[in-house]
């Protein structure tokens, strides 16, 4: 407590000189903390987005069907038979090249069933979706985005033009909005999609199977998504001999943990950048202590004329150097909270908060206390060290 | 209360071996006054040095209060110079930093003294040397006599068994100096070992004993 105050008073004794050296941890500081506090508020609100889109509805996929595939029929039973779920929609996807009228473009061609339009939450710019006819007759109907009829057909209103799939010919039966509220616009934006019935993109596309492996469900009215994943995952169970691995019920999609380990990555590297930062300011702090030291040798004789151990003496610059890291680090996160509260102002339309995050403040803080003793620790021992005849004489 | 017997001290200068300290044997009893004078170079320096536990003999004996002193860690020695000897120096050597009472208290502060205790020994010590209205100036604010009366009250303020004086009076003028002798007098009458190195005859003669050094060697005068 009493060599606090000492430190204090040395470094109060030479505030510009001890204000250049806290600079490089300061700086290092606000680095540290802005970077990551940045990129943890804006992945928190991109994920809550995301969450936001797909939390009402169950993915199903089945990994391995142990010779008991999934059918239309076994759908259909489900779906009368357990009161929890709402709506259940099969689907299969291929990348196909989709052509009309001397245009032609890479299309994400789903074949699904009339539920998907529900289930999915789409929207209708004009046209229909497809319908229980389209299913039994495997019509060659089809239903684009508007991205997909601007692009091929050159406007919106396309309804009963034709389109072919993989040489295929479709008449264009619907356009959907490009909606940026749902999930299945966030993840196709911009690209090219079309829909038509699931047996027709069995006969379209090689790869996929006519089992079904992938599907949505919704909840029945007044039940919860826990109490149809539940009851899904039950079923499942059951039907694949009770091994977990065969299938996967999940109520978040899978852009969100890409989006985590994207940003987890993007933190550590932005942290490691700027605890670079950190310890180029941890050198400046050695350098100053160097030149404290080398100043105060008579100070260092005299403490130790009259009794003060090596540990003493060591204690006191250490604890400067320390002193000196840790105000750097206060002022820094200080002053990384003004330029949050700044990036909020100017980002408000952006509808994004940030907030200083505790944990890197607290990696900041023990980081600065590392930093201080490490960088610390040679000058005061050099102080330590010094005879205590050589330190009185010095400088007369 | 020292016991000083055969004692060397050798420095290399160049290629050159000097003796600071050629066979020095010397004793000084609890409650004396003694004074060491000689010139410049005579290596009075070096025996102050060697008598203030701040250097180690290279030959010969030194007790202290009975304490082989040769036998002591670093770290010892500064315990001992904390608990048992009281500095006064020529340049004052006071920390510039800290006030008069914070400069006494330091030796204190070292020995892991509680607060209170620590606050009435510096008062009482202050007192001694009639600077208890000086105790919260800087170190600059004060003149030279002044200063060397902080200087004094830091070494007392231990209760040492031994003063060691380092021309206490070479940086002062003469009526101050004058002072300062006054303060050792009053200090050898409560009792106190008084050990004063001098190289100014009016100085030493004011002491009970005197011992001379030159080249090294001692010679005991009795005054």
């Amino acid at each position: 407590m009493l060599s606090f105050r000492m430190a204090l008073r040395s470094i109060s004794s030479n505030k510009l000189r001890a204000m250049l050296t806290m600079l490089g941890i300061i700086i290092g500081v606000m680095a540290l903390v802005v970077l990551v506090s940045l990129v943890s508020g804006a992945t928190t609100s991109v994920t809550d987005t995301i969450s936001g889109l797909g939390s009402n509805l169950l993915t199903v996929t089945i990994e391995d069907d142990k010779g008991q595939p999934i059918t239309m029929e076994t759908l259909e039973n489900w779906t009368e038979t357990e009161e929890s779920f709402g709506l259940l929609a099969h689907y299969a996807s291929d990348s196909l090249t989709g052509s009309a009228k001397g245009e032609s473009g890479t299309f994400t061609v789903y074949g699904t069933t009339p539920d998907y339009y529900d289930i999915q939450g789409l929207q209708l710019a004009m046209g229909r979706f497809l319908k229980q006819s389209d299913m039994e007759n495997q019509t060659y109907a089809c239903i684009i985005n508007e991205t997909a009829a601007e692009e091929l057909i050159g406007y919106v209103d396309c309804v009963g033009q034709a389109i072919s799939l993989n040489g295929v010919k479709h008449t264009i039966v619907g356009v959907l909005q490009d909606d940026e509220d749902n999930l299945t616009s966030v993840f196709s934006s911009g690209s090219l999609v079309a829909y038509v019935s699931y047996g027709s993109l069995l006969r379209l596309s090689t790869t996929v199977a006519s089992d079904i492996t992938t599907f949505y469900v919704s909840a029945a009215e007044g039940k919860t998504m826990e109490d149809a994943e539940a009851a899904m995952t039950q079923l499942l169970m059951e039907r694949f001999e009770l091994d977990e691995d065969a299938f996967t019920v999940s109520t978040q999609d899978a852009l969100e943990d890409t989006m985590s380990s994207i940003t987890s990555m993007l933190t550590v590297m932005l942290g490691g950048i700027a605890a670079i930062s950190l310890v180029v300011g941890g050198i400046g702090i050695m350098n100053i202590m160097m030149v404290t030291v080398t100043e105060r040798t008579r100070e260092i004789g005299i403490r130790k004329a009259i009794g003060a151990s090596r540990g003493t003496i060591l204690t006191q610059f250490l604890m400067e150097a320390v002193v000196l890291c840790m105000m750097g680090c206060c002022l820094g996160i200080f002053m990384s909270w003004a330029i949050l509260q700044i990036v909020n102002t100017v980002v408000v339309s952006l509808n994004m908060h940030f907030t200083l995050n505790v944990t890197v403040v607290m990696i900041a803080v023990a980081f600065c206390f590392l930093i201080g003793i490490v960088f610390g620790l040679y000058p005061a021992n050099k102080a330590a060290k010094m005879k205590p005849i050589d330190a009185l004489h010095y400088g007369g | 209360m020292i016991n000083i017997k055969d004692l060397c001290k050798y420095y290399l200068v160049g290629e050159e071996r000097v003796r600071a300290l050629d066979h020095a044997t010397l004793h000084v009893l609890p409650g004396e006054f003694v004074s060491i004078i000689g010139p410049s170079g005579s290596g009075k320096s070096t025996l102050m040095n060697i008598i203030g536990c701040l250097d180690i003999a290279d030959a010969g004996s030194y007790h202290l209060d009975d304490l082989p002193i040769e036998s002591y860690s670093e770290n010892q020695l500064a315990r001992i110079r904390n608990e048992k000897i009281g500095f006064v120096f020529q340049q004052f050597n006071l920390i510039p930093k800290l006030s008069a009472e914070e400069n006494v208290e330091l030796p204190l502060i070292y020995q892991k003294m509680p607060k209170a205790q620590r606050t009435e020994r510096v008062r009482a010590a202050l007192e001694r040397v009639g600077l208890t209205q000086r105790a919260k100036h800087l170190p600059t604010e004060l003149s030279g006599g002044q200063q060397q009366r902080v200087a004094i009250a830091r070494a007392i303020v231990t209760n040492p068994k031994l003063i060691l004086a380092d021309e206490p009076t070479g940086a002062l003028d003469s009526k101050t100096s004058q002072e300062i002798i006054d303060i050792f007098h009053e200090l050898h009458r409560q009792g106190n070992t008084i050990v004063l190195i001098t190289h100014d005859n009016d100085v030493a003669k004011q002491a009970s004993r005197s011992i001379h050094i030159l080249d090294g060697r001692i010679t005991e005068v009795t005054l």
